[in-house]
């Protein structure tokens, strides 16, 4: 009988910077006094963290952060690829390496500056395309929304999605971020007729179907269950993670497999809930990936919340908006309204609903479900109160 | 308008080489594998299939239809910004609909990107390829069949 993960790993501390644009700090700088207010937030030394579990994006390197933060000896390190994809497999990283004694105490964390180049390797104008990308690039599919807006018309094509079904999301982030202080969107509301009337970016998708661009880091620290008890917070357990791609799955431009709509969320959700022993309907919340609105109605679906094709009219009658709605879902504003650093700050949001702390926060939530990003090799993880 | 500052491939790519080679003699070429006879795309150098690493290059009839598109605005790289807003096309060919290409759509073979009125296009409608020549490099690009035949 494997062990699984199953509680036996918790998330102890959080820390986050300021989001913005055009931060002074480096990224470095930012990780690190994410990674500091993460320690502090767990009531632990530096010297006690042993494992770090990092986006193989992150331009800070491990030794880096060690040397910067004080770190002491390391004993786990290991890193997650594919950009927004990653959030959930460093936090569940860390927490295999605590569950199998590889360190004792584990940070994770993302620290993204929007204007800095390397953080957008699709802006990288290559003087030749090899690979995957001369497949696309030469035709004027340059970013990162025109890839999904065609895997978005294609899917309101095939099952009656509309474009009210994506302002639902969009309204529903935008009116948890305008609760929190920290959120990008605080003092901005949305409505629909502001969605409706905005100008396109890739459509079928418009300015608000988008994601924010921020500076900013955030970090978790994890450790052991049983010494989480006697740490400073209310421990957060890591109930069950996952990471997944389907087969034949093409990064981004996932159009050369025999089903492109479905993304690499069914392979990660179905080994999430087979090492669970709770299920979509037993789930108070969720934080989904929402690089662009579309890959929120098709996490639905991957995730078992509703069956194929119904992840648009899933939307309907505020199901995502707190409080009342079936599945408050990114109640701290998401990656479209509080910030997006590659959907780490999903991770944290999710922790605050655990803790009882969010600026959103549901009633009696007693688990939580965090994705990463749809679209790309992905990750995600189910949270448990203790 | 230029098309100059196109992103273009790399010509020297030795899995894709045989695809480009082909369009510059104004042929759709796709990599099928010699051990069990399926094409596939993108190319690549073992049968997912079968496992063989031998394959050939045969021509394909260039027809299919159109299985998405997205028109896309800006902000975008100078050289495209010229031509927004402009459709990009997935096409499923007839072959085989599991087997696509992206692409843009275009009026007349050596017309521009932004040649066709996004609201004449739908999903479902039959096109077919042709070749324009951008720089060292000859793209195919999609026709309505309607209009090309
Ligand atoms: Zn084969």
């Amino acid at each position: 009988m494997a062990q699984l993960i199953q509680d036996r790993a918790a998330i102890v501390g959080i820390g986050q910077t300021a989001f913005g644009k055009g931060l002074p700090e480096s990224e470095l700088s930012l990780a690190c006094q994410a990674i500091s207010a993460a320690i502090d937030d767990a009531g632990l030394r530096p010297a006690d963290v042993d494992g770090l579990a990092m986006f193989s994006m992150e331009n800070g390197r491990e030794v880096e952060i060690a040397r910067n933060v004080g770190l002491g000896e390391i004993t786990y390190f290991g890193e997650v690829g594919y950009g927004g994809g990653a959030g959930c497999g460093a936090v569940g990283h860390a927490a295999m390496a605590v569950v199998t004694g590889q360190c004792e105490v584990a940070v994770a964390w993302r620290a993204r500056k929007r204007a800095d180049k390397g953080s957008r390797p699709w802006a990288n104008v290559a003087a030749r395309l090899g690979g995957a990308p001369q497949w696309s690039r030469p035709f004027g599919l340059l970013r990162p929304v025109d890839e999904i807006a065609l895997l978005a018309r294609r899917y309101m094509h095939e099952y009656g999605a509309t474009r009210d079904h994506l302002a639902n999301v969009a309204l529903a982030f935008r009116k948890h971020a305008n609760r929190n202080p920290a959120a990008t969107m605080y003092e901005k509301p949305l409505t629909r007729a502001q969605y409706m009337n905005a100008r396109w970016i890739s459509e079928p998708l418009c300015l608000f179907d988008n994601c924010l661009e921020t500076d900013g880091a955030l970090a978790v620290v994890i450790t052991r269950a049983s010494r989480a008890r006697d740490l400073a917070q209310p421990p957060v357990l890591i109930h069950s993670f996952a990471q997944g791609f389907g087969r034949q799955h093409q990064v981004m431009t996932n159009y050369f497999c025999d089903d492109p709509l479905l993304g690499p969320g069914w392979a990660c959700a179905k080994r999430l809930w087979a090492n669970s022993e709770i299920g979509p309907r037993d789930i108070s919340c969720a934080q989904l990936y929402d690089a662009f609105s579309p890959l929120v109605p098709l996490s639905l679906e991957a995730y078992g919340f509703c069956d194929r094709g119904e992840g648009g009219s899933f939307t309907d009658d505020g199901a995502l908006e707190w409080p009342h709605g079936r599945l408050p879902t990114n109640t701290a504003g998401g990656g479209m309204s509080e910030a997006y650093v590659h959907g780490f700050n999903l991770v944290l949001e999710g922790v605050r609903q655990m803790r009882g702390t969010s600026t959103a926060q549901v009633e009696r939530a007693s688990s939580c479900l965090v994705t990463s990003g749809e679209g790309v090799p992905t990750s995600a993880l189910v949270l448990r109160r203790d | 308008m230029t098309e100059s500052g196109f992103l273009l491939p790399d010509l020297q790519d030795p899995e894709s080489a045989p695809f480009w080679e082909a369009t510059a003699r104004g042929e759709l070429c796709l990599q099928r594998c010699s051990g069990c006879g399926r094409l596939r795309m993108p190319p690549r150098p073992m049968c997912p299939h079968c496992r063989s690493t031998a394959n050939e290059w045969p021509a394909v009839s260039g027809r299919g239809r159109i299985w998405s598109f997205a028109v896309v605005h800006p902000p975008l790289l100078p050289a495209y910004a010229e031509f927004a807003p402009y459709p990009v096309v997935v096409v499923e060919l007839d072959e085989d609909p599991g087997l696509r290409l992206v692409g843009n759509l275009v009026a007349t073979p050596e017309g521009p990107i932004n040649g066709v009125d996004p609201a004449t296009i739908h999903i479902g409608t039959p096109v077919r390829v042709v070749f324009a020549r951008v720089g060292d490099v000859s793209l195919p690009r999609w026709m309505s069949a309607a209009a090309a035949d």
